[in-house]
């Protein structure tokens, strides 16, 4: 296989683990921090990227992804002081039913607004044109998408390891009762990372939109794949959360790009055919199993030790 | 009176198809049917998740692959005793293996592993071609005796609702057993009953087994009353679903399974005929019962009174 078709797909791996990490850092810190199963999450995902495809047009893309993150997180906001904030003290159980009812209700409340086809959402014209890197050519977009996933990681790292806010975050993540007992106030606290969970899920269905299609359960397969990353990364880690969508974002795509082609060498093509897709989609649940026979708590548990 | 109820029960849903033909409803016949098979999966879970206390997240994965196994089956011409015996095996294997790895784990790692498992059996239906892909698999329907095949809504619904009888029963037995205590047990004090010497995991891994093969027999059925398969019977919202009836129904009470899917089923059919926005108000019933009655519309669930407890590590 030639080199160059190996590092695009790399890349592409490297632009979807990128995205994945967005909406895992906020389900990895809304987790970890208030204990909550939230299968709302993708429909934030949704939410953000419906918004950015119905304002664009009018204030073009750039604005219109400012405009769906502030929209996000205004909605995460009232949906957890309206709702999520009497599912913590509940069992897991009731989260999980009660979040999969909200993700019912986005559903049906986008279909009604938006309608049930896919919606348009095209990438700036700006981007629109392929970069030359050594060698071979490369979608600008999806570079700047890997620029964008990489800022806002050094950004999360900054907020969550240097600021005031990030030690809370921090200290609630490894021991809830305790941060609570020092007279932090949890109340605002847990709304404003709802809220910055919501606005990272927008930035990642706002950029993922043009490459993807913008519909409805759009968000529903990709939150299973940011749930393998949490519990991979361990809960509550945003280190996890990042060293664990790149292994899941790059295998799953390296997988699909390569493992038919390894298959048909070694057995009949069309059997590879056949399993080489079911293979490289199974190979990071393989991947998941592995990490929790090993390691229970995933790779970098956030919980104190203690 | 309580006593008497299974048995009330048990001629109301004789009677129904004779009632239904009466009211000119024949139409409900084949709705009666997938309640009652859907029922069974459902009750099944409630065995796993209502007794058992373990909060499985894959339950679609024995319900989707009973009836994949039934139509690979099917495909090749076997009869419907294969098809139910096999079927109902491949689930019991199946859930032997998610289960031992999955029991390994508890607490929310055990909601995600069950998840996970269910999604690798998911995408390798998505995505085999043998297995149909997205469109799945038709089958024809299974011959009883004669010329009466399952096609047949009488025949359909008398089948269904003798499977569902006897895998209450089967469910009943369990809990009800020195077996079923222990499970019963090992929910409400996992340490204690390892304390008393009991080997716990073996316990919950053979009650996983149980629940996996009753939901792998509803698969089998829940093919002959469609007509194909596809992979939305292995999606993480059928299971999603499974576990809705299930604590619509309250549970861990005996007939949640029954009471929760023919609630849940009989609001999407009645919503259905009223709005195409249906899904809206499911989610909104739902959502109001968890947050104002997570005992469930039967209000005798005593498992979801407790409080969570933190984990102290």
């Amino acid at each position: 296989m030639p080199l160059d078709l190996i590092l695009e797909q790399l890349l592409n791996g490297v632009q979807f683990s990128l995205m994945l990490f967005l909406l895992a850092a906020g389900l990895t810190l809304i987790f970890g921090v208030m204990d909550l199963i939230n299968l709302a999450h993708g429909s934030l995902y949704m939410i953000g990227a419906y918004l950015t495809a119905t304002f664009a047009p009018h204030v073009g893309f750039f604005p219109a992804v400012v405009l769906a993150i502030l929209g996000t997180m205004l909605i995460g906001g009232l949906l957890e002081v309206t709702i999520i904030r009497r599912l913590y003290a509940r069992t897991h159980l009731t989260q999980v039913l009660s979040t999969f009812a909200l993700m019912l209700i986005a559903n049906e409340v986008v279909r009604m607004i938006w309608g049930a086809q896919p919606i348009a959402l095209s990438a700036p014209e700006s981007l629109s044109q392929p970069v030359q890197l050594p060698g071979f050519k490369y979608s600008a977009y999806r570079l700047f998408i890997i620029a964008a996933g990489l800022g806002v990681g050094a950004g999360l790292y900054y907020l969550v390891n240097k600021t005031r806010v990030g030690m809370w975050l921090r200290a609630g993540a490894s021991n809830r009762e305790m941060t609570r007992a020092m007279g932090v106030k949890i109340g605002p606290l847990y709304t404003l990372i709802f809220a910055l969970g919501a606005g990272l899920c927008a930035l990642a269905g706002a950029l993922l939109g043009p490459l993807l299609s913008v519909q409805v359960g759009m968000g529903e397969n990709i939150l299973i794949l940011a749930f393998v990353v949490v519990v991979i990364g361990g809960i509550g880690s945003i280190k996890g959360a990042f060293i664990g969508s790149l292994l899941v974002g790059i295998l799953d795509t390296a997988g699909r790009a390569f493992l038919p082609t390894w298959l048909t060498a070694l057995f009949n093509p069309q059997l590879a055919g056949s399993f080489g897709p079911a293979l490289a989609s199974i190979a990071i649940y393989v991947l998941m199993a592995a990490v929790l026979f090993f390691k229970p708590r995933g790779l970098f548990p956030a919980r104190g030790t203690g | 009176m309580k006593r008497l109820l299974p048995f009330l029960l048990l001629a109301l849903g004789l009677a129904l198809p004779f009632i239904l033909t009466a009211m000119g409803q024949e139409y409900y016949i084949s709705f009666a049917s997938r309640v009652l098979v859907v029922a069974l999966a459902a009750s099944a879970l409630n065995l796993i998740l209502g007794y058992g206390g373990l909060v499985s997240f894959g339950h679609a994965a024995y319900f989707g692959a009973g009836a994949y196994t039934a139509a690979l089956l099917a495909g090749k011409g076997a009869g419907l005793p294969a098809q139910l015996l096999v079927g109902t095996g491949v689930a019991a294997l199946l859930a032997f293996v998610f289960g031992w790895a999955a029991l390994r784990t508890r607490g929310v790692y055990f909601i995600m592993i069950t998840l996970a498992l269910a999604q690798m059996l998911y995408y390798l239906a998505v995505s085999s071609d043998s297995l149909g892909g997205e469109d799945g698999l038709r089958i024809s329907r299974a011959a009883l005796w004669g010329d009466l095949t399952l096609g047949d809504d009488r025949a359909m619904y008398y089948t269904a609702l003798t499977a569902l009888t006897l895998g209450l029963f089967v469910i009943w037995r369990v809990v009800h057993s020195r077996f079923g205590e222990v499970v019963q047990a090992a929910r409400d004090n996992e340490t204690r009953t390892a304390a008393l010497g009991y080997p716990v995991r073996r316990y919950q891994l053979v009650n996983f087994v149980i629940g996996g093969a009753l939901a792998g027999l509803a698969g089998v059925l829940m093919t002959q009353i469609s007509g194909f398969t596809n992979p939305s019977l292995l999606s993480w919202q059928q299971s999603g679903q499974f576990m809705m009836m299930v604590i619509l129904g309250g549970v861990g009470t005996f007939w949640a399974g029954l009471l929760g899917t023919a609630v849940l089923l009989g609001l999407e059919e009645y919503l259905g005929e009223v709005t195409e926005r249906w899904p809206l108000f499911v989610g909104l019933i739902l959502l109001g019962v968890m947050l104002f009655a997570p005992k469930g519309l039967g209000s005798l669930g005593t498992l979801f009174g407790r409080k969570k407890k933190e984990v102290v590590e």
